[in-house]
């Protein structure tokens, strides 16, 4: 395998390694489907099945990011770059979640105010039309 | 160096023109120095894709650690199937958008175009099963936001009438269809037929086949199950345009557990269930709007490509292009597990 095929510009990425990495990568889907269907919250391990899921999305996303975008052979300065972008993503998540978990208490429970309002009026319009007899004959000429 | 000329003239570039090639800027030393640059440049714009993802990634994080039971509900609503498929078709374009960078470092340009078209195959196989969900999706109420909770379109999604009402409905349809000659021919043929079975009102568990010859379903002529009339499985069979709740009934056996078509169905359903499928169809869509955009690359560089713009010294953008086509496929990664597996 010619790791170190150099073309004009940059690291040529043979095409047996193209072809195992995209294996490698529909072997871990089947994988993390298959996990899925295991529900380890009934074991008492809590979240443990989306813990595992984004175990196996980030060694795919490592694979395409290292084979298939050249990473591996770019110069680290990119690499370091593109990794930045995604640990203030993760920071960003964490203080919201660090923010929201303080607050969560303050949370009134059942449906959002609008949202009940929504449900409401849905609920009268039925009770409404199925006290008018006519309403049904006129879906009945449609056919 | 204008833009027209090296347009013109990359294809052709010969090799011993190593200080001045046409595809070259002229505020650039090398090939080398100007594709490295332009890959920083490529990268920057990934790096914000990240960041643009990054908020609805974070919506996600905070509506499920708040609420874990409406994701666990809605995802149940999802079809593993077509998401793992998908996940298939845009690792495998990923594969082909890969190899055709390879294929373009090495000068194979009849290779490229293979690998191009392959890739077009992708996006638009992903789209088309996008377009199913969605289509599914919509047809039987599942909206984002507050539409969720609107009179849903689908007849079997109406929740069941109380049963003095659906009598006196019965009763309005049949003085209607008196009156015209197809309603009298469609009256002389459930005259015929059986009582009904006092269960099959109960709409939002339906019951097939309950009575003694055939199938309980909702009234034919109109599209929505606020009554029940009892079809024999001969009658059934002459009927040319079979309405869904027939087609329904068809397809299931007599106390068969049938799956919940909508939550709204469910009394149990969670507060706010809605909200699964605001971020369900938030992430999907921006996640689909860069597909059609990858679509559109991929056109673009075949388009280069057959005219000869590209060669073994230069074929920039279909690397930028293959760049950007595996962050569609990074986040998709993360999309499937976070909707479907959970």
């Amino acid at each position: 395998m010619s790791t170190h095929e150099h073309g004009a510009v940059g690291h040529i990425v043979p095409i047996r390694l193209l072809v195992a990495t995209c294996a490698v990568l529909l072997f871990l889907t089947g994988l993390t489907v298959w996990v899925a269907k295991f529900d380890f919250e009934t074991i008492h391990v809590s979240e443990a099945n989306i813990l595992i899921a984004m175990g196996v999305a980030t060694v795919k996303a490592t694979l395409v990011c290292l084979i298939f975008m050249h990473l591996r052979w770019d110069r680290s300065f990119i690499g370091f770059f593109f990794l930045s972008s995604v640990i203030f993503v993760m920071l960003f998540i964490s203080f919201a979640l660090m923010d929201t978990h303080e607050n969560a208490p303050a949370i009134i429970p059942g449906n959002s105010i609008e949202i009940q309002r929504q449900i409401d009026a849905v609920d009268a319009a039925q009770a409404a039309h199925a006290l008018i007899p006519d309403s049904a004959a006129d879906h009945g000429n449609g056919h | 160096m204008s833009q027209g000329d090296f347009k013109s003239k990359a294809g052709h570039v010969t090799t011993h023109d190593h200080d001045h090639p046409d595809f070259l800027g002229h505020h650039w030393d090398t090939p080398v120095q100007q594709f490295e640059a332009g890959k920083l440049g490529m990268w920057l714009f990934l790096a914000t894709e990240i960041l643009l993802f990054g908020g609805l990634f974070c919506a996600y994080a905070v509506w499920r650690s708040n609420h874990p039971e409406i994701f666990k509900y809605g995802s149940q609503f999802l079809d593993t199937f077509w998401g793992a498929t998908n996940t298939a078709v845009l690792l495998v374009s990923s594969l082909t958008m890969a190899m055709a960078v390879t294929f373009a470092a090495r000068g194979r340009m009849k290779a490229v175009v293979i690998c191009l078209v392959l890739t077009l195959a992708g996006a638009a196989g992903f789209m088309a099963i996008k377009y199913v969900e969605y289509s599914h999706k919509f047809h039987e109420g599942f909206y984002p936001g507050m539409s969720f909770y609107e009179e849903p379109h689908a007849s079997h999604l109406w929740l069941p009438l109380e049963e003095t009402a659906i009598a006196e409905k019965a009763h309005a349809f049949e003085l209607d269809q008196a009156e015209s000659e197809e309603g009298r021919a469609q009256m002389l043929l459930r005259a015929e037929l059986p009582e009904a079975p006092a269960d099959a009102v109960v709409w939002n568990k339906p019951v097939a086949g309950t009575g003694p010859a055939g199938l309980t379903t909702s009234d034919l002529a109109t599209d929505r199950a606020e009554f029940t009339v009892f079809l024999p499985e001969a009658v059934l069979g002459n009927l040319e345009d079979i309405p869904e709740e027939l087609a329904f009934a068809q397809h299931h056996e007599a106390g068969e557990a049938v799956h919940l078509s909508h939550p709204l169905q469910d009394p149990e359903r969670p507060a706010n269930v809605q909200k699964f499928f605001t971020i369900y169809f938030m992430m999907t869509g921006l996640h689909g709007i860069h597909v059609v955009i990858g679509g559109f690359v991929m056109l673009w560089l075949l388009y280069r490509t057959l005219k000869g713009h590209f060669s073994r010294e230069y074929y920039t953008p279909i690397d930028f292009g293959g760049l950007y086509w595996h962050v569609v496929d990074l986040i998709w990664i993360f999309l499937f597990p976070l909707f479907y597996l959970i």
